[in-house]
């Protein structure tokens, strides 16, 4: 079980959230790039290290937020940064 | 006795064998022989120290990355080959997946590719000559929604086209083929109907992986196990160091010093970012951990490989007796195979809405591999920005029962230094072109 502190909900088990992916970045839509856009689609850094990622709290506040985890660890340092209802990749 | 000469028969000379079969045979004869004189086994590929360059290195000694080796070596007698594995050979994907092969996919790019690889299978125990103990058991998906019946319908439909086997089956027939299932209104999702694609089946993955690595360590590809690969080195590149688009490969930098070679392959499924980030490549691909289970012996009831998409659970029962399990990949990116509780109860309440029969069974062991995830559930082969640097990746959950042809497509790309036209649709460009081969009706759970 993996214990996700929520920012305003306090550690809550991953099962209650889901998973958006990692935070990258939106290009901005009036200038992007066709590659920039599928860049920040579906490019990925996949470490095996610490990764900034963005969780949603479906079953509780739902709000966005973004924090850091090892994923090899599952380990999480600094405080989560609280996002907002509509979200998607912060 | 011809057993004799699988041992470590001539090491270090490094000729390929003449013909497609394995040089050495495992026969009865050989069997018997060696079990009346008490003659212990010996290895079966030799352990030879690593060379200063080689004319392709292959990252990776899963499935994958041996059977690239083995038809490198049958196909286009490129024999100056190293496989190199971080840990020991099969450690990965190979020997943690279920070991269930298929062909009824949803894209025709998809159908045509695994049916090649089932194919290979099929012949794998003669090619090899091992035992890879492949079952034709059958392969049953469950529908337990309309929309499910429809997907599977098309699936149907899209397969028959290709000629394969694969039909529509309703709950009195799914009785038949399995009778320990629920196909009564009573569960919370009743059973509608299948997906039953007879050719389907179950076959030894261990066997396959040493069935692999001796044919080509035969022909004189090189087995380098404990050896990790630290760096890739890439000259002339767009990135720093030299490394990315326009980068020419000139060796990889290991645990045990560097070796050049001026083709290096990808073959290392959940760490494949981590590999092509070395070469300066990036793929969109995430890696998460799958997890399965299996049960204690018991008596065989369960004839066919049993899937349901919706309940998120694929089942076949061993020649021992356990039922084994997999499931959907973790909700979220990780590298730690650790086993979850969430996991074992989500799939026992699932198996026992299927099959209420079975409660009383007890788990034996649960464990997880770490699968290559692409966002269209199709994988990543080919060439990359940086010339000499292929991968074969991105395999997702369905890595094993790929295994062969993705060798022998691999092979041919080195070989022929061009991109067959079975693998041309997965091309690492697609996501920068929009030209996407979406798979998530096949692949994202049925197995």
């Amino acid at each position: 079980m993996l214990l996700v502190p929520c920012p305003h909900c306090g550690p809550r088990n991953a099962a209650d959230l889901r998973y958006v992916g990692e935070s990258h970045a939106r290009p901005d839509p009036n200038s992007a790039t066709k590659e920039q856009w599928r860049t920040y689609l579906y490019i990925e850094d996949n470490p095996s290290d610490w990764l900034r990622e963005t969780w949603y709290c479906r079953s509780g506040c739902r709000q966005y937020f973004v924090l850091e985890r090892h994923t090899a660890s599952n380990e999480f340092r600094n405080p989560p940064i609280p996002g907002n209802k509509i979200g998607g990749r912060a | 006795m011809s057993l004799a000469n699988s041992a470590s028969g001539n090491p270090g000379s490094g000729k390929p064998a003449s013909g497609n079969k394995a040089s050495a045979k495992y026969s009865l004869g050989g069997l018997i022989s060696r079990g009346a004189r008490g003659q212990s086994w010996p290895r079966v590929w030799r352990d030879v120290p690593l060379k200063k360059s080689y004319d392709v290195i292959i990252i990776g000694g899963g499935v994958h990355g041996l059977a690239t080796a083995y038809y490198l070596a049958t196909n286009h007698g490129i024999t100056n080959v190293a496989v190199l594995d971080k840990s020991y050979l099969g450690s990965g994907g190979s020997g943690r997946n279920t070991a269930i092969v298929r062909s009824n996919y949803l894209t025709p790019e998809g159908v045509a590719f695994y049916d090649r690889s089932l194919d290979l299978y099929n012949s794998m125990s003669i090619d090899l000559n091992i035992n890879v103990m492949f079952s034709e058991r059958g392969h049953m998906t469950l529908a337990h929604t309309d929309s499910a019946l429809r997907t599977m319908q098309w699936r149907a439909e899209v397969n028959k086209l290709q000629n394969i086997d694969s039909d529509v089956i309703d709950p009195s027939e799914i009785k038949k083929l399995a009778p320990s299932l629920d196909v009564s209104d009573a569960p919370r999702y009743p059973i509608l109907g299948a997906l039953y694609h007879p050719p389907g089946g179950t076959i030894r993955h261990d066997a396959v992986v040493w069935g692999y690595a001796r044919a080509a360590d035969h022909r004189g590809v090189e087995m380098q196990q404990k050896t990790e690969v630290l760096d890739i080195l890439v000259e002339g590149g767009d990135g720093p160091d030299g490394k990315g688009q326009g980068g020419t490969v000139k060796g990889v930098r290991t645990n045990r010093g560097d070796i050049s070679a001026p083709i290096v392959v990808n073959c290392t499924a959940g760490w494949a970012t981590l590999i092509a980030d070395m070469a300066g490549v990036k793929l969109p691909i995430y890696t998460r951990p799958l997890q399965a289970a299996v049960t204690e012996p018991v008596k065989v009831f369960l004839p066919t490989v049993v899937v349901s998409g919706s309940l998120h659970v694929y089942v076949s029962q061993t020649d021992r007796g356990e039922l084994v399990f997999g499931a959907s990949v973790d909700p979220f990116n990780n590298y730690n195979v650790r086993g979850s509780l969430e996991f074992t109860e989500e799939l026992a309440g699932h198996v026992l809405e299927l099959m209420p029969g079975i409660s009383r069974m007890r788990l034996l062991r649960q464990w997880a591999g770490l699968c290559d995830m692409t966002p269209d559930y199709s994988p990543v082969m080919g060439f990359t920005p940086v010339d000499g640097f292929l991968v074969d990746v991105g395999w997702g959950t369905y890595g094993f029962k790929a295994g062969p042809v993705s060798g022998e497509m691999m092979a041919e790309c080195i070989a022929t230094r061009s991109t067959p036209k079975l693998i041309a649709p997965f091309k690492l460009e697609r996501f920068l072109t929009g030209e996407l081969v979406g798979e998530k009706g096949a692949a994202a759970v049925g197995h």
